[in-house]
């Protein structure tokens, strides 16, 4: 039995709405508990912010395309070099770490929980094979499935409750977490070289609609009593002009939401809220998103932050990725899955001195600002997209302090300047918000009940930063809290101390979560998928699904379904 | 001057990244004793491998010499600024990767990746180089941006890729794929290339002075040139003038001698009015 009590800190847990009050938090065997014995080792928080450990509802940080990406980009390597350690792996990478660095960077930020958002389903095995080499954090990732053929086959034909139990056998088959949707319709329609432009545009060969699919998928995790809602990567992503398909796919399951619950998450909201027709006069659409999401609470984003860096953008969104090579020139690489989605990557720098990158940046910080309630808006940079997820400090003195914005709104594209929200924007998130937005948010929107939170019963994974509120304004004294976001004072995992200032003191390994779906309706594949297995897969039904045992840690999730 | 003497030839690859005037400066002999090198996987300092003897250690511009062969160190003169280093025999791979100043000679051959990513300054070889002269790091689009790299002898294969700009000159033979992705800048051939000289060029200059396998299809004949000025240097023709690398929308210009490559003179029709 080990025991530990963190004395003192200023503790900020949304979910239990204690904000910045000077408490003793007691841990028993990785839990959090109401007392602790007198023996109990002691952490001293004195002077210091105490907050659940952060949680990212979506970085890629394995899988096919994040290796393939590795692959292509020897020089992201070389200019990040990680030494092996008594304790730690040596590594390399800036946007795309390797399996170890990429664990140990998250646990030196303070971060325990992170979500691996984009799997093919072929892919699962690779996937979860990086996650158990991933140290220091739980894990979660979700399978591809808003164009998988067996879905969009009962989506045609109405088969909702059917969808939903082969998606509960899914689940379990990939050992996934989530529905994922990316360019619903879009990865099938690239198979044959098209793509789709609006929510109403046809699917080649199945003759359904993106609208169908996001609709049957929704009702389908609903059956499913999912603990996340679907994970939107919308049509017409990264496209002049797609503030109106991001709002359309928003408005499209509005009757779909029961109660106040989230239906939908939409994810790297950033990517989709442009305005204008072109490059040429592209702004910002985040005043109608986040109207839209004021006045409505089925949808929760996330902001897919931009930050000036040179990143390797990678999604299974082919088409875009195919146009994102026609604006660099830059190398790429295209790659189609079988019959269940496709992937492209390009390496990719954010400039301050463009005005679409610099608008870019300003549009993600213009959402979460605007957006009142901080639950709805989740922070993320849509690792490696938008940047990687090492600058997430950055992005929290950017919500935390209007002058860190200033700063950076002085050296950007002056066209980007002059059009920007920002210098109207005198928000500044309170600590306590920012707690909401990079962890209690993130576990609510994931369904994670242990998770964000620091009340009895609650998983011990705690952050505690070097920051006195008492002494010092952290938006005033922003390049302080900066360093402290980025070194962690503690961090504690499990209930075990793994980081203390900014270093790894205890290499651990977290859990890979998945969803275990309880139906009435049998899961059993039938004769008719085996044979399609058979006759379009390159891997056999037999050996598809990924057995519990080979996932490192495994942590299965058990939900009771409506079918 | 430092003159650091070889105790022993090492079989194994070193990383000699901390031998280099902008470290060695205002060191004693002592403190550059304790220089840190890596032998495979073992670490060891300077002082386990030279011998080391300072003369007038004050002087501004700072000689490195070393006198033998090290063609087992790697990333000699790594990101240097000033100074000097003599490598007095073969010099490994990575000679005076990333620098911006000063110069490097060597009386022997260089591994590959010389001048890789540099910046400015001077390379020296009098014998052979190896491949990737003047190149940029894997994955990377940006080669040696200024400086000059001179190699008495030979070089291998892919000399200049994606060099943005600068000068590479080769008094010997050359490989295959000089020049290839090219921005900007200048590469002299004075003796054979095994063809396909600025594949994927986008700009910039290459003269083959000697024989050339081959020029490439998608290379576009312009004129013929009595001489090619480089460097200050005029450089005897005739020279064919080509311009390509088309496939990749190139502006850059290919000289070809004309004498020493008769089976050119196919193209000489498309240059008559």
């Amino acid at each position: 039995m080990t025991e530990l009590i963190a004395k003192n800190g200023f503790i900020y847990d949304p979910l239990n709405r204690i904000n910045g009050e000077k408490m003793d938090i007691c841990i028993r065997d990785g839990k959090i508990v109401d007392s602790v014995k007198d023996k109990a080792d002691v952490v001293d928080a004195s002077g210091m912010i105490v907050m659940p450990g952060g949680i990212d509802i979506h970085s890629h940080i394995a899988g096919g395309e994040v290796d393939t990406a590795r692959l292509l980009r020897p020089e992201d390597h070389v200019k990040d070099v990680e030494v092996k350690t008594a304790l730690t792996r040596s590594g390399v990478g800036y946007s795309l770490p390797s399996t170890f660095t990429t664990g140990y960077r998250y646990s030196r930020m303070g971060y325990t929980t992170v979500m691996n958002p984009s799997m093919a389903p072929l892919q699962a095995r690779h996937t979860h094979e990086e996650l158990s080499d991933t140290p220091m954090i739980d894990k979660a990732t979700y399978p591809l499935i808003g164009d998988w053929w067996f879905s969009l086959e009962h989506i045609r034909d109405g088969l909702i409750e059917e969808n939903a139990a082969h998606i509960a056998w899914m689940l379990k088959a990939t050992r996934g977490y989530a529905i994922k949707l990316v360019n619903p319709g879009g990865l099938e329609a690239w198979g044959f070289g098209r793509n789709v432009h609006s929510l109403d545009d046809t699917v080649p060969n199945f003759g359904i609609t993106p609208r169908e699919i996001i609709r049957g998928l929704c009702k389908v995790n609903t059956l499913l009593n999912l603990p996340h809602t679907i994970h939107l990567h919308t049509n017409n992503l990264g496209r002049p002009g797609n503030y109106v398909t991001a709002l359309e796919s928003m408005k499209c399951v509005e009757d779909l939401a029961r109660e106040d619950k989230p239906v939908m998450h939409i994810t790297h909201i950033q990517f989709c809220a442009f305005k204008g027709e072109d490059w040429g006069n592209l702004s910002s659409g985040a005043e109608e998103i986040s109207h839209y999401i004021n006045n409505h609470s089925h949808v929760t984003l996330d902001m897919g932050q931009v930050v000036f860096s040179d990143t390797t953008t990678l999604t299974a969104d082919g088409p875009f990725q195919y146009g994102l090579y026609h604006l660099t020139g830059n190398k790429w690489v295209n790659h189609d899955v079988e019959t269940e989605t496709s992937g492209g990557i390009v390496p990719f720098r954010y400039k301050r001195s463009s005005a679409v990158h610099a608008t870019q940046w300003s549009i993600a910080l213009e959402i979460a600002l605007l957006i009142k309630d901080p639950w709805k808006i989740l922070m993320t940079t849509d690792h490696p997209n938008g940047g990687p997820f090492t600058s997430y400090p950055k992005i929290m003195t950017w919500l935390i302090s209007k002058g860190a914005r200033e700063k950076v709104l002085r050296k950007i594209n002056k066209r980007a300047r002059k059009k920007s929200l920002l210098p109207t924007i005198d928000r500044e998130l309170s600590l306590y918000e920012l707690a909401v937005v990079t962890r209690a948010g993130q576990a609510k929107a994931l369904g994670l009940k242990d998770k964000g939170h620091l009340g009895v019963g609650a998983d011990a994974d705690i952050a505690i930063y070097n920051i006195n509120p008492e002494r010092a304004d952290p938006s005033k004294k922003f390049e302080a809290a900066r360093q402290a976001f980025t070194s962690a004072a503690y961090t504690i995992k499990s209930g075990q101390i793994v980081v203390k200032n900014g270093e790894i003191v205890k290499p651990i390994f977290g859990k890979t979560y998945w969803v275990d779906v309880k139906t009435s309706m049998p899961q059993e594949v039938n004769d008719d998928i085996k044979k399609k297995f058979r006759e379009y897969w390159t891997v056999e039904y037999e050996n598809y699904p990924i057995q519990e045992g080979f996932l490192h840690s495994s942590a299965p999730l058990t939900v009771k379904a409506e079918v | 001057m430092i003159n650091l003497i070889p105790k022993r030839v090492s079989k194994f690859p070193i990383e000699g990244k901390n031998i280099s005037p902008d470290i060695f400066a205002k060191k004693s002999a002592k403190e550059i004793a304790t220089l840190e090198m890596w032998e495979g996987n073992r670490k060891l300092s300077i002082g386990d491998l030279f011998h080391i003897k300072v003369d007038n250690p004050s002087s501004e511009e700072l000689t490195i010499k070393i006198e033998g062969n090290v063609s087992t160190i790697r990333n000699i003169g790594f990101q240097m600024s000033m100074g000097q280093v003599i490598v007095d025999g073969d010099a490994g791979m990575h000679l005076g990767e990333e620098m911006s100043g000063g110069s490097i000679i060597v009386s022997g051959n260089a591994g590959s990746w010389a001048g890789s990513q540099m910046k400015g300054g001077t390379i020296e070889i009098k014998g052979n180089a190896g491949d990737y002269i003047g190149a940029a790091y894997r994955g990377s689009t940006k080669g040696m941006k200024g400086g000059k790299v001179i190699i008495h002898g030979n070089a291998g294969h892919e000399a200049g890729c994606y060099m943005n700009d600068g000068l590479i000159k080769i008094l010997g033979d050359v490989g295959i794929f000089a020049g290839i992705h090219m921005v900007n800048g200048t590469i002299l051939v004075q003796g054979t290339s095994q063809g396909r000289a600025g594949a994927q060029m986008t700009n910039g200059k290459i003269i083959l002075a000697g024989h050339s396998e081959d020029v490439m299809p998608t290379f576009t004949i312009d004129e013929i040139k009595a001489n090619v000025k480089v460097d200050g240097e005029k450089i005897e023709g005739p020279f064919y003038r080509f311009t390509g690398d088309l496939a990749d929308n190139g502006k850059g210009k290919l000289f070809v001698s004309k004498p020493k490559n008769p089976y050119l003179s196919s193209y000489d029709k498309y240059l008559e009015d």
